[in-house]
């Protein structure tokens, strides 16, 4: 078994929100003790529906955000200890790609210009970095000639690729793609999700791929996280996770992936309302309020994530005593 | 494979030309009709004021009581003399409107650039730090808000003392509090971008973000509103030196000369009032059409 590139222990991010109409502060409970580790040159799918603290996640191991508690472990090291100078080196190895390729990229710089930034500010290849650009950009499917233009003059897709050539642009170890494709039309996901795998094995990259979509999921991870209200309730190989889901939220969730065929008949999971705030998390478990199979239990006691069988970890009540 | 390798070599290899984003501004002004007649306008006002005592057909110092208010070229008589007509002491109108443009056209640009100056360094500060200094410096602009902006202009100059110069730094600092206010806000809105978020996980430090990200994205509003700042801040160096605190009398400055004719504008010498008044105007036409033009220049998406 590869060695863990990346560990997370006991993250926590709070966010202070103003008050209610009295006045009173409250706190927005975005991720809330979440454990997760990634082993080198894997993808470590990251589902949920949206506010459950995915991007929050993503953003706290670049440290975009501070967190209020927890570790991040990177090569050995917490990144949370990290001075200016051991941050900056830091985002030699670590990048992200962003979700949105139409806000991600400086309207007033040109392509070559954004993605010889990251080289720029870390002085690397001084002489060769125009070639070392073009490359780059050859390797996502953007022609040289194409690298004078503005972000503007592209489409969605082709800006995608432009984020995934800057965030390659400091030969990473570990890229956090905050969903990636899910501003891009269907087609086009395919062909970035093919990209990123393909540069995946060429450079042996280090995925933590942060999705809402599971067939998504399912097409480029080794492992799969489901995430409710700022917890993990659900983490396994892809292959257990999608044909022996236990947790009733990941099996709701796998329902309502759609079938491209009629003629299949399946039990249909569907969860009535609406994703709880995260200002008021709901006491015991926090998916009580929609779970299909309730047990007296569930309202009071909060399940701990656990290993039922080998890797696969689940957060329930129903199968706590295994 | 090979061949797109050795264009790549090749392509890399070529001199990059760093005045082609210069070149392509210049060409897309360069198109833009309305920006070259205000670019040829301005042109043309600061060869007036450069070339005043080569061009100016009489003193503009010269008093000669005797025709004081005499309408200029579209009446019979002194029109060869007076082009423009004659203020209320006989001194040729033409003549003080080309020497003013001098004065004028300097406490517009040089008041304007000190608020522009001091105003997007408090804005970007402010903006793009937020929380605490964006508390200080919002709450410092706040209170010099408080005061109208004449009666401030004025305690500056009582501390500084009068003069033209004095003038200028006051009005500087009058528009400074603005300034600030509309950078902070373009700055607020760009701090939130996630292209700024991408350049925080590549690494770039704070000055690289705000110099090469921030201010290119927020110069928008800063152009438009220095422009159209520079005709006030004419019309404000005429009330200081109305108030004996700007330009001294006889000096020939726009504003001034504007504010000295005024009573005479019911005695029927329109022309003393009006010419000033349209120089001004003239002015600040050429700079908004410019201003204009130029901000579209400097937006990449708006070039074909």
């Amino acid at each position: 078994m590869a060695e863990n590139l990346l560990e997370v222990k006991n993250l926590r991010k709070y966010f202070p929100a103003r008050g209610d109409f009295l006045g009173k502060a409250v706190t927005v409970k975005a991720v809330d003790g979440v454990d997760f580790a990634i082993r080198k040159g894997e993808t470590l799918g990251l589902a949920g529906e949206s506010g459950c603290g995915k991007t929050t996640i993503g953003k706290l191991i670049l440290r975009l955000l501070e967190p209020t508690e927890g570790e991040i472990i990177f090569e050995g090291k917490n990144i949370l200890q990290f001075n200016k100078n051991k941050l900056k080196s830091l985002r030699r190895h670590v990048q992200i790609i962003f979700q949105d390729p139409f806000a991600s990229l400086d309207p007033r710089k040109t392509v070559e210009y954004t993605v010889a930034e990251p080289m720029k500010v870390h002085s690397l290849n001084p002489r060769q970095r125009r070639q070392k650009v073009l490359q780059l950009l050859d390797k996502v499917g953007i022609t040289p000639e194409q690298a004078r233009r503005y972000p503007h003059q592209f489409s969605g897709g082709q800006r995608q690729r432009i984020g995934i050539a800057r965030a390659l642009a400091l030969n990473p170890k570990f890229i956090v793609a905050d969903e990636p494709v899910s501003a891009l039309d269907v087609s086009i996901q395919a062909q970035i999700l093919n990209l990123m795998m393909d540069l995946q094995e060429e450079f042996h990259l280090t995925y933590l791929f942060i999705a809402h979509d599971l067939s998504v999921i399912n097409h480029v991870s080794d492992q799969v996280t489901i995430m409710y209200l700022g917890k993990i309730v659900e983490l396994a190989p892809k292959k257990i996770l999608f044909h022996s889901p236990l947790h009733p939220y990941t099996k709701a969730l796998l329902s309502a992936i759609p079938i491209p065929d009629p003629t299949i008949k399946r039990e249909q999971v569907v969860l009535e309302g609406d994703v709880p705030s995260p200002i008021n998390v709901p006491s015991g478990c926090r998916f009580h309020t929609r779970c299909p199979s309730l047990l007296p239990v569930c309202k009071s006691k909060e399940p701990v994530l656990r290993e039922i069988e080998e890797n696969h970890f689940v957060a329930c009540h129903l199968h706590g005593e295994s | 494979m090979f061949s797109r390798k050795k264009k790549i070599e090749q392509i890399s290899k070529l001199q990059v030309n760093s005045y082609s984003e210069l070149n392509e501004t210049f060409h897309m002004l360069w198109s833009n009709k309305s920006a070259m007649i205000g670019l040829i306008l301005i042109v043309i006002l600061v060869i007036v004021a450069i070339f005043a005592p080569f061009i100016a057909p009489n003193d503009p110092y010269q008093r000669s009581l005797p025709f004081r208010l005499k309408p200029g070229i579209w009446s019979e008589g002194l029109s060869t003399r007076y082009p423009l007509g004659t203020d209320y002491m006989g001194r040729g109108i033409l003549s003080r409107l080309i020497y003013g443009a001098r004065d004028s056209l300097t406490v517009g640009f040089i008041a304007v650039g000190i608020a522009a100056s001091l105003g997007i360094f408090l804005g970007l500060l402010a903006g793009y730090y937020g929380g605490m200094i964006d508390h200080l410096i919002m709450r410092f602009v706040d209170i010099m808000f408080a005061f109208p902006s004449i009666l401030l202009a004025i305690s500056i100059m009582a501390v500084l003392g009068p003069g033209l110069e004095k003038a200028m730094i006051a009005i500087g600092i009058v528009y400074t509090p603005q300034m600030a206010r509309v950078v902070r806000g373009s700055v607020l809105t760009v701090r939130g971008t996630v292209y700024i978020e991408a350049e925080k996980a590549i690494g770039s430090s704070d000055f690289r973000i705000i110099v090469l990200h921030v201010l290119p994205n927020v110069m928008a509003p800063i152009i438009v509103y220095s422009t159209l700042s520079i005709a006030s801040a004419i019309l404000d160096a005429a009330a200081l030196g109305f108030l004996g605190l700007g330009a001294q009398p006889p000096r020939p400055e726009w504003g001034a000369m504007l504010a000295d004719s005024r009573q005479y504008l019911m005695s029927g010498a329109w022309w003393a009032v009006t010419f000033p008044g349209l120089a001004i105007m003239i002015t600040v036409l050429a700079l908004n059409l410019l201003g204009d033009g130029l901000r579209d220049a400097l937006d990449p998406r708006l070039r074909k």
